[in-house]
């Protein structure tokens, strides 16, 4: 079953850390990303940009909106994801756990519809 | 403090001192773990509805069990139409001789030990045992177990109500087992108990509030069995080996949350006092002449003790240990754990050929430890960028942020080798 890990975190927290502790915390990302690669359990992931490049659409009445900023403005916003293929649910929380993102933000974790 | 806050702290006062030996007394009688929780939750609410006009009874355990008795019974009845009348009637009438007796010496049985067979049970999912038992006699929720066995809270409420289910339809005793069996089914108890307590374990920082009580529940477990069983050389053998681990928790973590190594550990913050009980638990286990898992496990430990005497370790009885434990229980990880006691006496290349032949084990693929203990080993014979590939895995299955940033120092200042 795939499940979708949502990371989110709050965005100062990176620029208020030392190159030092940046490098250190995307050689943990990679260091994981690798780790779910080798179990062959990684579908895909990405990095998103801060929220502050997001926009948002929405269509009423044949009219679109177009709006600057994120969909939710909150503290903690979601800043990338992993897409993984595991067994069930508690093997999607393990590897979950693991996550660096889980020590310094918040996932979501949700079963992915599948068609 | 007016009558309603009187009533309450009386009641949390029970609850804290009793819960277990009531809720283990009625479900012994009812046959029903679950029943007996519904009783035991309904007359603390009506507890809490009568003292505050009525006043705190003398004997509240008793009163309450009196009312959860009667709450049991109403429920037994409202059920009945499913299940045979004749064993309905006859658990009611046990219900009811259980409880009067009670009500003479004002005293409870204690069926904590049969409840923990029960949930322990061969026929119940190994998996649940150990939440079941923090449920069923410590009366922790669904949802804080759940956070501690890393599983969704409405997964792990299914899960509890499913094995209470089977425990009432299958029938299982609520009874300590007889001579002939007690040592293998409490194997069962004492896994549990370990398991329970290895969950809270793997935050030794204490920061996480839930997972930090769950080694004090276990602890509470394990002393519960340790003392109402005291001719069982394992139940005093996990009591030691817990009690060992526990010892040493302040030293685990630096003052800024940095992950400590055993070996790098500062032994004046390790614990005497919980170290002396754990020595005098294993001295009277070794002394009823039973070898087994957790007085092996407890015997490990105390090997590491010596360091706090002499100021160094001494290896060879710990090989040892570890074989023996390894011919018992067949566990990679112990395997693993060996092959590091032997890397300190015979050398890095000798505890890889082991390590190597270890891979071969899928168990240990996911399995943190062995990647780092991997890359420590590959680091001694000068093999760096092995060993930085070992430590990238390692990295990568950690789930403790402290001890991720402790791989990553490690990894940090292994020699660079000329870039291409």
């Amino acid at each position: 079953m795939q499940y979708l890990l949502m990371l989110y975190a709050n965005e100062n927290g990176w620029s208020q850390m030392t190159p030092a502790e940046q490098e250190q915390g995307v050689a943990a990302y990679g260091a994981y990303t690798q780790a779910l690669k080798t179990a062959g359990v990684l579908v895909g992931s990405n990095r998103l940009q801060d929220s502050v490049t997001a926009t948002t659409v929405h269509v009423a009445d044949g009219k679109s909106q177009v709006l600057d900023g994120p969909y939710v403005d909150s503290k903690e916003q979601l800043g990338g994801y992993y897409l993984i293929d595991v067994p069930d649910l508690d093997a999607a929380l393990a590897w979950t756990a693991r996550c660096p993102g889980a020590s310094h933000g918040t996932i979501e974790v949700r079963p992915v519809w599948s068609m | 403090m007016d009558s309603a806050a009187q009533a309450r702290s009386t009641a949390d006062a029970v609850a804290r001192r009793s819960y277990g030996k009531l809720v283990a007394f009625l479900a012994a009688a009812m046959r029903d773990v679950a029943a007996a929780e519904d009783a035991l939750s309904e007359a603390f609410a009506a507890a809490l509805a009568d003292w505050p006009l009525n006043g705190c009874p003398a004997n509240p355990e008793a009163w309450l069990l009196t009312v959860a008795r009667r709450k049991g019974i109403d429920g037994i009845r409202r059920r009945r139409s499913g299940e045979a009348a004749a064993v309905q009637l006859q658990i009611l009438a046990e219900l009811d001789e259980a409880a009067s007796a009670v009500m003479d010496d004002a005293a409870i049985p204690d069926q904590r030990l049969a409840l923990l067979f029960a949930c322990a049970h061969p026929a119940i999912d190994a998996g649940i045992r150990a939440p079941l038992m923090l449920q069923a006699v410590l009366g922790l929720d669904a949802k804080t177990i759940a956070s501690a066995f890393l599983v969704s809270p409405d997964a792990m409420g299914k899960r509890l109500g499913r094995a209470k289910q089977k425990i009432r339809q299958a029938g299982i005793r609520f009874a300590i087992p007889a001579r002939d069996e007690l040592a293998g089914r409490l194997d069962g108890v004492l896994d549990a108990i370990y398991a329970a307590f290895a969950e809270g374990w793997s935050d030794p920082g204490g920061t996480d509030v839930i997972r930090r009580d769950l080694t004090a529940e276990a602890l509470f477990l394990a002393g519960l069995v340790a003392g109402l069983l005291p001719q069982e050389p394992e139940a005093l053998g996990l009591l030691a080996c817990m009690l060992h681990a526990e010892a040493r928790r302040r030293a685990r973590r630096h003052a800024n949350g940095d992950y400590v190594p055993l070996a790098e550990q500062d032994v004046a913050l390790w614990d005497a006092t919980m170290i002396d009980e754990a020595e005098a638990l294993l001295l009277r286990a070794s002394a009823l002449g039973r070898i087994g898992r957790y007085q092996l496990e407890a015997a490990l430990q105390s090997a590491h003790v010596e360091r706090r005497r002499s100021g160094r370790t001494d290896w060879t009885p710990e090989v040892q240990i570890y074989d023996a434990l390894l011919a018992l229980s067949g566990s990679p990880v112990v395997a693993l754990n060996r092959a590091l006691a032997i890397a300190e006496l015979q050398g890095p290349r000798a505890a890889l050929e082991i390590v190597d032949a270890l891979a071969a084990d899928g168990r240990l693929v996911d399995y943190q430890p062995y990647w780092a203990a991997r890359a420590a080993l590959l680091a001694r014979t000068g093999a760096y960028p092995e060993a930085r590939a070992a430590f990238d895995i390692a990295i990568g299955l950690a789930g403790d942020p402290a001890v991720r940033r402790f791989l990553q120092g490690r990894q940090a200042v292994l020699p660079r080798c000329v870039e291409k």
